[in-house]
């Protein structure tokens, strides 16, 4: 009994820091538990060009703002023999600096983000204090043409957040009347429009600013950016679409910069201009969450097997499938009672049918063996010794495996090519086994203890290939002590096996005599 | 039906693999103490310190060179049986019934020569037979003489008696006839019928073939509700003493009824099998768990077989069930629970 108690603790000591870690990896690390989560990362170029005229450069550019929603995978800047620094560390007003003694001609600077949006937060509107609203200083016809339209949409309107709605509408509606035609200045263009409201809007009293971002949409380029006008109703900030006067942030909309700042400025040189391209790409949750946990240097990610060379990796990759293989085993003997030929050998068949495919592989598997069977019992009419016969079986199975390869490509099969992935020296004892099985024991029990190690095997192979588990065991090795509790449980099984209720039939039927 | 159901299974007490594995084998045979049953040569000699009967030893053959002295050894005995000495479940026995013009005749009566005897010896020798293909050496025994209570029950083979013996009390008996389709060997799963035998009298129970109940030996046509072991008593004696002789716990003894000398040990078992309660159609577990209950281990083997004859004895009898046995208090436990 204490022995017992030892043992569950340790077993649910094993459980728990198994589940612990695979939670600790999806929750706080954001590792994903299926294999299926697909992110898209947006990636963002920024090309600053302008013409340089001889004296000393600034260039000083607006970054998006870092939100809690958004992850930041890499953020690269390039230049040619550029001075470098960032500007601010406010998360909300951030900017980079170019500087140099001395240019001429055309330059050109890059920025590169790649960002994508984890789901770890929901989209907060920001949470900053509004400046109150600074009347503009118009001359007298713009004053009052302004005023009569504020006047017009007012009476339409009760709260903020209508008002500017129905102001935006009303400037961009089809058939603008006299006063809206004098307030738009026809050549003007997305900036006017923006100043115009922004002071249309100062006049009403209602605190307002620019937003500028960027729509994100696939194989952009040369784009700009975006103008929004936001406003707050006295509780909040409400973002505006200024063409259309929607309110709320649209989907697939990278806020860049807040507030009248300038996007770019240059000292020392003109015609300055940003174009944005944008490329999606498709990776996966598990990446990400990857990258991220070695940049927040998360100890569990950086000591694990993804700070193995890749080729390594790919090699863990089969390595921590066995211990699925051996759990099926030990459910299969154990619990159902099924006989295999040699404890673990299943789950070496299953590792060759994972390179060969499922029904090549058995074909492969059943030819090599029946024929190795065939030959080896012709050998056993040699009076060998054990070592000497096993050895002599080797070599009959290579050779056997040389003809199939050979015969197979003559006749254009190359999926039997992949017989070479079946360990030989295994396939060398099981014949072996069978065959001093079948001397002994009969055609019966090879064939039960070979069907056994196959069914076995085949099982075994359709858990390793399956993709959920293949990623689980990769991406959660501490899956390995759940498995191992799992396994340290059915140690102590000490129930019927299922092919006993058979063995054990006849017990079941009340004997003949209890009738009489 | 194919399946019985775990319910009925458990209510007839039955121990499965598992439970045999972990309650019985693992908690009363200490791993160290397996070489002495694995190992024939030393069971035999154990045995005979013991004062336990056992078959005559005419040889053995511990090195390939010495196979060419097989002939000269074989020449005085016109009977013999071959075996490995780390074999299990009957494997690689070799029996010579008769010896003639260097012609060496099996039960069967088919002759083989002297060469396939030798290359017998050499496949023993590298461990053909023997667990996990170990090598192994060749002992040469005397052949047993078929009592002729057994002789109408019995294709070419010697019945052999296993007695399941728990720290020293027997709890379950079963008798293994060979048939025509064992191919003469004793092995269960091989087609051999297992006759269980009754611990109280040494009455036949209850026989089955195949797992399904038989009422006649198959080749022999002969019924079992006459089959009664002789030397019963003595019997069970010899087994209960190889638990002072081993110091396994949980023990499967096979013994053999000479003609000439009553019965003799022949095998010992580390990890006897479960099949003696399909033929005695009732489970181990009751009877375990009387044994489990005994605050003392009695010293004695004789009385130990009282005690078992007591207790073990069958509440009825399957074959001739108008032959009742006197119930006793534990047996009639066992039928109810």
């Amino acid at each position: 009994m204490h022995a017992n108690a030892r043992l569950y603790t340790v077993v649910i000591l094993i459980l728990f820091t198994g589940i612990g870690l695979i939670f600790y990896k999806h929750l706080v690390l954001g590792f994903p538990l299926m294999p299926d989560e697909k992110k898209f990362v947006w990636t963002i170029e920024a090309k600053i060009d302008f013409q340089a005229n001889g004296e000393p450069v600034i260039v000083s550019f607006a970054l998006p703002p870092r939100e809690p929603h958004l992850t930041f995978m890499e953020e690269d800047f390039a230049s040619s023999d550029y001075g470098f620094s960032e500007l601010s560390s406010d998360e909300e007003q951030r900017r980079v600096q170019w500087s140099k003694r001395s240019a001429k001609g055309a330059q050109t600077a890059y920025y590169r983000l790649s960002v994508y949006e984890n789901d770890k937060l929901t989209e907060s509107p920001p949470s900053d204090d509004p400046l109150p609203p600074q009347k503009p200083e118009l001359d007298e016809v713009f004053l009052t043409a302004s005023l009569t339209l504020l006047e017009t949409v007012r009476a339409k309107s009760a709260n903020p957040e209508i008002f500017t709605r129905e102001l935006i509408q009303t400037l961009n509606s089809s058939s603008p009347n006299q006063n809206q035609r004098l307030l738009q200045n026809d050549k003007a263009g997305e900036d006017y429009k923006t100043d115009l409201i922004l002071d249309l809007l100062a006049l009403e009293g209602i605190s307002a600013r620019v937003v500028r971002g960027l729509f994100l949409e696939d194989g952009r380029r040369r784009q700009s950016l975006t103008n929004f006008v936001e406003i707050h109703d006295g509780q909040k900030w409400i973002l505006f679409d200024q063409n259309t006067g929607k309110s709320g942030k649209p989907g697939n909309f990278l806020i860049w910069q807040r507030g009248g700042q300038s996007l770019l400025d240059v000292i020392g040189g003109k015609s300055s201009q940003v174009s944005f391209s944008i490329i999606k790409n498709i990776h996966s949750a598990r990446n990400l969450a990857v990258n991220s946990g070695m940049h927040a240097q998360a100890g569990l990610i950086d000591f694990s097997i993804y700070s193995l060379p890749i080729e390594q990796q790919t090699a863990f990759k089969m390595i921590l499938l066995l211990p699925i293989g051996a759990l099926i085993v030990v459910i299969m003997r154990i619990l159902v009672g099924i006989r295999t030929s040699g404890t673990f050998m299943p789950i070496l068949i299953a590792l060759a049918l994972i390179q060969t495919t499922l029904v090549t592989g058995i074909v492969i598997f059943l030819i090599v063996v029946s024929t190795g069977l065939l030959i080896r019992s012709y050998l056993s009419r040699l009076n060998l010794l054990l070592v000497a016969r096993i050895s002599a079986v080797i070599i009959v199975v290579i050779t056997i495996i040389a003809s199939i390869s050979i015969i197979s490509h003559k006749l254009g099969l190359s999926q039997a090519l992949q017989v070479t992935f079946f360990p030989m020296i295994i396939l060398a004892w099981t014949i072996e086994r069978m065959s001093v099985l079948w001397e002994e024991d009969g055609p019966r029990e090879v064939f039960i203890q070979g069907a056994g190690s196959l069914l076995t095997a085949v099982i075994a192979y359709l858990f390793m290939t399956n993709r959920t588990v293949e990623y689980l065991t990769f991406n959660f090795p501490e899956l390995m002590l759940v498995n191992l509790a799992l396994i340290l449980i059915l140690g102590q099984y000490t129930g019927y096996r299922l092919t006993e209720l058979y063995r054990f039939h006849s017990m079941g039927r009340h004997h003949v005599s209890d009738k009489r | 039906m194919f399946l019985t159901s775990v319910k009925r299974l458990r209510s007839l007490g039955i121990i499965g693999m598992n439970q045999r594995n972990f309650g019985l084998i693992g908690r009363y045979n200490p791993r160290h103490l397996y070489p002495l049953v694995d190992d024939k040569l030393k069971t035999k000699r154990l045995a005979q310190e013991a004062g336990i009967t056992v078959p005559q030893l005419l040889g053995t053959v511990h090195y390939q060179h010495d196979v060419k002295r097989l002939k000269d050894m074989l020449s005085a005995y016109n009977q013999f049986v071959i075996k490995p000495v780390k074999g299990s479940g009957g494997k690689g026995i070799l029996v010579i019934t008769e010896q003639d013009h260097n012609l060496y005749y099996k039960p069967s009566g088919d002759a083989v020569k002297l060469s396939h005897i030798e290359r017998h010896v050499s496949n023993i020798l590298s461990g053909l037979h023997s667990l996990g293909g170990k090598p192994d050496a060749v002992m040469i025994e005397s052949l047993i003489q078929i009592d002729p209570v057994f002789e109408d029950y019995s294709y070419e083979g010697i019945p052999d008696l296993r007695v399941i013996v728990l720290k020293g009390y027997p709890i379950m008996a079963m008798l293994r006839l060979a048939t025509h389709a064992s191919d003469g060997r004793a092995n269960l799963h091989q087609g051999a019928v297992g006759v269980g035998i009754d611990i109280g009298t040494g009455e036949a129970l209850h026989a089955v073939q195949y797992g399904d109940p038989v009422y006649f030996h198959p080749d022999t046509r002969k019924p079992f509700s006459n089959l009664t072991v002789p030397h019963w008593d003595k019997l069970l004696e010899l087994a209960a003493a190889c638990y002072e002789m081993t110091g396994l716990g949980y023990l499967g003894v096979d013994i053999v009824l000479d003609r000439d000398q009553g019965p003799m040990i022949i095998e010992l078992n580390a990890r006897p099998g479960l099949s003696i309660q399909v033929a005695n159609f009732a489970g181990l577990a009751p009877r375990v768990a009387a044994v489990e209950a005994l605050e003392t281990i009695d010293p004695d083997p004789q009385s130990r077989v009282q005690f078992s004859k007591r207790n073990f004895a069958a509440v009825r009898n399957l074959i001739r069930p108008r032959r009742r046995t006197k119930p006793t208090a534990l047996a009639l436990l066992a039928a109810n629970c």
